[in-house]
């Protein structure tokens, strides 16, 4: 099937990630750049997207470090994570690592990476990204 | 000096349908009731909500609620506490209100404010005279991280919990970017769970009745960086329930109503991540903005108020979403002593959700009961005086539901 013929759904974003891919969904009549990708545009309505992939660096715009998790994030804790806005303007949270939480500020500038993501599991299960210092 | 640019740079939705009802009451509150909030061992939700509307029942002996109640909307955010679902049934069950129409409303921490808006609509339709609202959740017997990952059911699953973002996650997402854009402090945040502390060591029902000081608060264990164990609302179980009925028959059931004047109720992105700034939260603005207007209300008319404060941060964005204080100076309101019993505009006497507690689904509908008792002046040591006009902010998620409403004493 051609990338543009994919459904534009969130375990087809998370497919692409296990390619070493971000990618979006760009609203065909308004231009809107939906990440995750949506079925239905919020702006205009529209069900017609073509996919467009995204910049893999972008600035941190908060975090927050956890210490008191879930039952299956206990292992990990303390970490971080954070909300990056990526070189284009699209927002996405997620863990961030490679650096002390000490040494992290606020506007620094991230890369994604991909070197985590497992083969996916069962819907409703994805790979897990994390943001590292660029 | 009041700003209201935090409320009125937003303009949505349609004027005509608020100008109609400006400042006129939409409904009246004739009784309410509130459990005992706490660590309630041995008891399933249906019995604390028993509890609750026996107090309402017992405080308006006018009121014959087999026959004059004709609708429950009952808020409650989570099956997995107790493996029990259809809580509307339920809770009509147990409140001895068999066969009356029963919903159950979830807007995860609002749950029990979108019963309240609820059944606002049903007595404003004509349709039923005489509801009963209110809300109820069973947490205390479920481990902290059971807990953690239930609240966290609020939040978007694919990239929030996904990621292992936590409820305090979020919040302390948000106090992060506050903290750095406007200079507020740990400090800031302790101060509110100082005074919070102080006004539920007033309440006989709050969960916590101790005064804590605010090197307890700076000294407690981290659980989500800037936010610390006392920056937290508590764990608890709850139940509490609203009589509410047509401003006209209200004098038929007691004689010191209070009248809902302003409702508003707005949604929000339920990624947080997708939201344009994190420093405040756009459906409570709005929210707040359709309450005001409806009630014909500026912010500094508001006499006494309980606000959303499930993280001390919450509170102070609070104060700057409700027009209390400029943006960024939310901070400032704790620090001079406004917000505190004795203040200009005392806020959470109740202790609120930080000392009272937090049983999610029954928070909205125990806000409203603590500014029930204020405009009765049935608030005890914790009284404000001359209490005339109340407010409620009631939060669901990290901002995705957010509910405001004004009340007036009779």
């Amino acid at each position: 099937m051609s990338e543009q013929a994919q459904p534009f759904t969130i375990e087809q974003f998370y497919k692409y990630m296990l390619q070493g891919k971000l990618m979006g969904g760009k609203c065909k009549k308004c231009g809107k750049i939906h990440l995750p990708p949506r079925p239905l545009c919020d702006n205009c309505f529209s069900n017609e997207f073509e996919w467009i992939e995204l910049p893999q660096k972008g600035k941190l715009l908060t975090y927050t470090v956890i210490h008191v998790a879930p039952t299956q994030f206990q292992g990990m804790t303390p970490y971080v994570v954070g909300i990056v806005r990526l070189e284009n303007g699209s927002k996405i949270p997620g863990m961030i690592r490679g650096v002390a939480p000490e040494q992290i500020k606020i506007g620094m500038q991230l890369t994604i990476d991909f070197g985590t993501c497992a083969a996916t599991q069962p819907w409703p299960q994805w790979p897990r990204y994390f943001f590292k210092p660029a | 000096m009041f700003n209201y640019y935090s409320i009125f740079h937003i303009n949505r939705g349609r004027k005509g349908e608020i100008s109609r009802l400006k400042g006129k009451p939409l409904v009246s509150i004739v009784s309410a009731g509130l459990s005992k909030f706490g660590k309630l061992e041995g008891l399933y939700s249906r019995e604390i909500f028993a509890q609750a509307a026996k107090e309402a029942f017992d405080r308006c002996p006018n009121l014959d609620p087999k026959k004059d109640i004709k609708a429950l909307f009952v808020g409650h955010m989570g099956e997995s506490y107790e493996h029990q679902g259809h809580t509307g049934a339920t809770a009509a069950d147990w409140a001895g209100l068999l066969h009356i129409p029963a919903t159950r409303t979830e807007a995860a921490c609002a749950s029990s404010s979108a019963a309240l808006t609820a059944g606002i609509y049903a007595v404003l339709s004509g349709l039923c005279d005489v509801v009963m609202v209110g809300g109820v959740e069973k947490m205390t017997h479920r481990t902290t991280p059971e807990v953690t990952e239930y609240l966290a059911m609020a939040s978007d699953y694919p990239f929030e919990q996904w990621h292992g973002i936590t409820f305090p996650g979020l919040f302390a997402l948000m106090a992060t970017a506050h903290i750095h854009k406007y200079s507020t402090t740990e400090k800031h945040l302790a101060m509110i769970a100082v005074k919070n502390h102080y006004h539920g060591s007033l309440n006989p029902k709050a969960h916590m009745q101790k005064e804590i000081t605010l090197e307890n608060a700076l000294s407690s264990r981290v659980i989500a960086w800037p936010l610390k164990l006392y920056d937290c609302s508590l764990i608890t179980d709850g139940g509490s329930c609203l009589i509410l009925t047509k401003p006209e028959l209200a004098k038929k059931y007691t004689d010191t109503p209070v009248h809902i004047i302003g409702s508003g109720q707005a949604s929000d992105t339920i990624g947080m991540y997708e939201r344009e700034g994190f420093t405040s939260l756009t459906a409570a603005k709005l929210a707040a903005k359709k309450a005001y207007e409806m009630a014909d209300v500026k912010p500094e008319e508001i006499d006494v108020a309980e606000v959303h404060d499930c993280f001390t941060i919450a509170e102070i964005i609070a104060y700057e979403d409700l027009g209390f204080s400029k943006p960024g100076e939310g901070k400032c309101l704790v620090e001079s002593g406004d917000t505190k019993l004795g203040g200009r505009i005392p806020v959470n006497t109740s202790g609120g959700l930080k000392a009272k507690g937090h049983p999610v689904g029954a928070t909205g509908t125990a806000q409203a009961y603590e500014i029930y008792l204020q405009l009765t002046e049935q608030a005890g040591r914790r009284q404000v005086e001359d209490a005339e006009i109340g407010l409620t902010h009631n939060v669901g998620g990290s901002g995705a539901t957010a509910a405001v409403h004004i009340y007036r004493r009779d």
